[in-house]
């Protein structure tokens, strides 16, 4: 029998099929007598009750109630396993060792998940990475914030294939494996997506730092760059645009400019440390450090050369910023320098007066964050605060500032300054100039406001 | 160790044929993958195998020169294995397939294809996000802005390239050229573009020609536009 018939999808999610998979095949090794240096009594409880027949029995939450080997509780949240909380675990041995069947899987008391913004598709949907209740700059590769236009492909990889060709010396095409044998090269930068925000131009519209700022991540990426590829096929004289486009089924094409290709742009196959997640593209991606996610083109098949750009939806009815006058900014691909105070941050509530950590995220598309300041009283009076080294261009940079709460009404603000000079502008500064209709590209500086009770709110201030 | 084998063949497979032409060929003996098998238990303390290393697709090593960016490795594309996937097509007709289609033609495409999600007068389906194609002439300055193919597109290639890549949702790319350009006829005529008269007919040379109503309507990054530098 085909290994996926044997969990069938109607009743269990991936992750449950993978762990019983596992399980079964762990459990099948020791009864073929697999030689084992040392009886050990480790074994005993291997499978804490659970054995191949309650599994195929089905009608239980596999990654739940069946350790406790009682009777169903509420399932564990995604990514984690319920395992039976021990009454004092010094006392007795924990689980053994790859019960999760080989890859680990988080805390059964951790529960943050992406959200998704209510989009009247599922097709094509955003969802939002918990920002909150992140620490450091990388955000786990299963928080990593989302958008698909088409879904998300499952392709396998010994069938993938990305071509090179167009204003070319000489066309070609790389398998997967062709890809993974030229040099590489690992970076860490943000992928933010340019709608990162646009419910907040008018008026306090989410809740939380997930809705309003959920919309950018940061992981390790590697693969080859871009400018390999593109030297190996040679660029034709007066090659100035490079179509790139995915295999999902919006064949989703952006025109980048070649100066970006041969720049710092990479087509990368791993994500902190792995294959690429499914919905990030695997299994190739381009990314193109500080450029707006749209570009860093998923499930990436081909990429054409040529003169001129292609001009596609993307490009033209979508990702354009249409300003006051009726006229709309085409290839608006940087993403400025922007910060936001992830904690304390909206639909929080302070327990108390007294000493709070404020800590948040600053990032510039344009290179490194050089200064980050935090007002706690709407904007009126700043202070600089610690920048977690290393500060890396194009990357999340974590700011930290020691604060105490009196108690008494706060307005929370973080400004930041780039590399380059560029000073993070207030929401009316970019209201003056873009007007309201610009839908993408809100970098302004975030409010949050802190009442007598301690609760916290979005506002513009 | 069968599994090994087998991979290790679709391997050679791969790096003599290609993998378009190793994938067809396992179809015909057994099913496509959908999963990975676990990593194959080796040597007397059952350590799991390592990944094995990645296998070039080209056909002759030739000379290796790093420095040079000469890896041997890859394989070059032919143009019939570019033309399978190279749909896109450009402002100045450039990529546009041969065919033609009439604005009748597209309007029974419409109706058959198209009006389920985007509705009978185009005016679309926020319900399920199918954005209204055509109207919003003028309203771009407007406090809420109508932004339709009509109002907003630059240019008729791009509505011919979107609808052939990604159209209709239930079936992307189910379109044949003729169609997409008789719906283009269709959509652009009830958009008061080109004529609306039965007959008109888009083609490779025509579809290049429209002039859209906000052509002109888009400027380059001026940023940044906003706030102060220290």
């Amino acid at each position: 029998m085909p290994r996926n018939k044997r969990f069938s999808a109607s009743r269990y999610g991936p992750t449950e099929r993978h762990m019983a998979e596992s399980l079964v095949e762990i459990e099948r090794q020791m009864l073929a007598g697999a030689p084992d240096k040392e009886d050990c009594e480790c074994k005993e409880g291997m499978f804490n009750g659970l054995t191949r027949r309650n599994m195929l029995a089905g009608g239980i939450a596999l990654g739940g109630a069946a350790f406790t080997a009682g009777q169903a509780t509420a399932d564990a949240p995604p990514g984690a396993f319920e395992h039976r909380v021990q009454p004092d675990p010094t006392k007795e041995q924990g689980r053994t060792i790859l019960d999760d069947g080989g890859y680990g899987s988080r805390s059964q008391f951790e529960n943050e998940v992406r959200w998704r913004y209510p989009t009247a598709s599922l097709d094509s949907s955003w969802s939002m990475t918990p920002l909150a209740s992140g620490h450091g700059v990388i955000t786990p590769s299963g928080l990593h914030f989302e958008r698909h236009h088409a879904g998300i492909p499952a392709i396998d990889p010994k069938t993938h294939e990305l071509i090179l060709h167009g204003m070319v010396d000489e066309p070609m095409r790389f398998t997967m494996d062709d890809i993974k044998r030229l040099p590489a090269v690992s970076r860490i930068c943000f992928i933010e997506c340019s709608g990162n925000g646009l419910t907040e131009w008018d008026e306090p519209t989410l809740k939380t730092v997930q809705g309003t700022h959920g919309l950018t991540s940061t992981s390790e990426w590697t693969g080859v760059r871009l400018s390999t590829l593109l030297e190996m096929v040679g660029l034709s004289d007066g090659a100035a645009w490079i179509l790139a486009e995915g295999a999902d089924a919006a064949v989703l094409t952006r025109s980048v400019p070649i100066d970006k290709a041969m720049d710092d742009a990479i087509v990368a196959y791993a994500q902190n440390g792995e294959a690429l997640r499914a919905e990030q593209g695997y299994p190739l991606r381009l990314l193109l450090p500080g450029y707006e996610g749209n570009t860093h083109i998923k499930w990436l098949r081909r990429l054409e050369v040529s003169d001129k750009p292609f001009m596609t939806r993307e490009e033209t009815s979508k990702y354009t910023d249409l300003m006051p006058d009726g006229m709309a900014r085409q290839f608006s691909l940087e993403m400025e320098a922007k910060s936001v105070i992830t904690f304390p941050s909206g639909a929080m509530k302070l327990p108390r007066p007294g000493f709070y950590e404020i800590t948040g995220l600053a990032w510039s598309g344009r290179g490194k964050v050089t200064k980050v300041e935090v007002s706690t009283d709407g904007g009126a009076t700043w202070r600089e605060a610690a920048l977690d080294g290393p500060v890396l261009p194009k990357c999340h940079t974590r700011f930290r500032i020691p604060w105490t709460w009196t108690g008494e009404e706060a307005v929370l603000q973080s400004r930041t300054v780039d590399e380059t000079g560029y000073v993070q502008p207030t929401l009316p500064e970019l209201v003056d100039v873009r007007g309201l209709n610009s839908v993408y590209h809100l970098n302004a500086i975030q409010s949050w406001h802190i009442a007598q009770d301690g609760e916290v709110t979005n506002v513009h201030a | 160790m069968f599994t090994r084998k087998l991979s290790l063949l679709c391997t050679l497979a791969m790096a003599a044929t290609g993998p378009g032409i190793a994938q067809e060929n396992s179809s015909e003996s057994e099913p496509p993958r959908t999963v990975a098998e676990l990593p194959e238990r080796i040597g007397e303390y059952d350590e799991r195998a390592p990944m094995q290393p990645p296998a070039s697709s080209a056909q002759s090593v030739g000379d290796i020169n790093p420095d040079n960016l000469e890896f041997g490795v890859g394989q070059p594309a032919t143009d019939e294995q570019i033309a399978r996937i190279d749909i896109d097509a450009m402002p100045d007709g450039r990529g546009l397939p041969p065919g033609q289609g009439t604005y009748a033609e597209g309007e029974e495409v419409y109706s058959q294809t198209c009006a389920a999600c985007h509705g009978a007068d185009l005016e679309g389906n926020k319900d399920i996000g199918a954005p209204k194609l055509i109207g919003g002439r003028g309203t771009l300055t407007d406090a809420k802005p109508v932004k339709t193919v009509e109002s907003y597109w630059p240019y008729a290639s791009t509505l011919f390239d979107y609808v052939h890549r990604a159209m209709p949702m239930n079936a992307p790319g189910s379109l044949s050229a003729d169609e997409v350009y008789a719906v283009s006829a269709y959509v652009l005529g009830r958009a008061d573009i080109i004529s609306d008269d039965p007959d008109t007919t888009l083609d490779a040379d025509t579809l290049a020609k429209v002039k859209m109503p906000n052509a002109d309507g888009f400027v380059s990054d001026p940023r940044p536009d906003v706030g102060a530098t220290k």
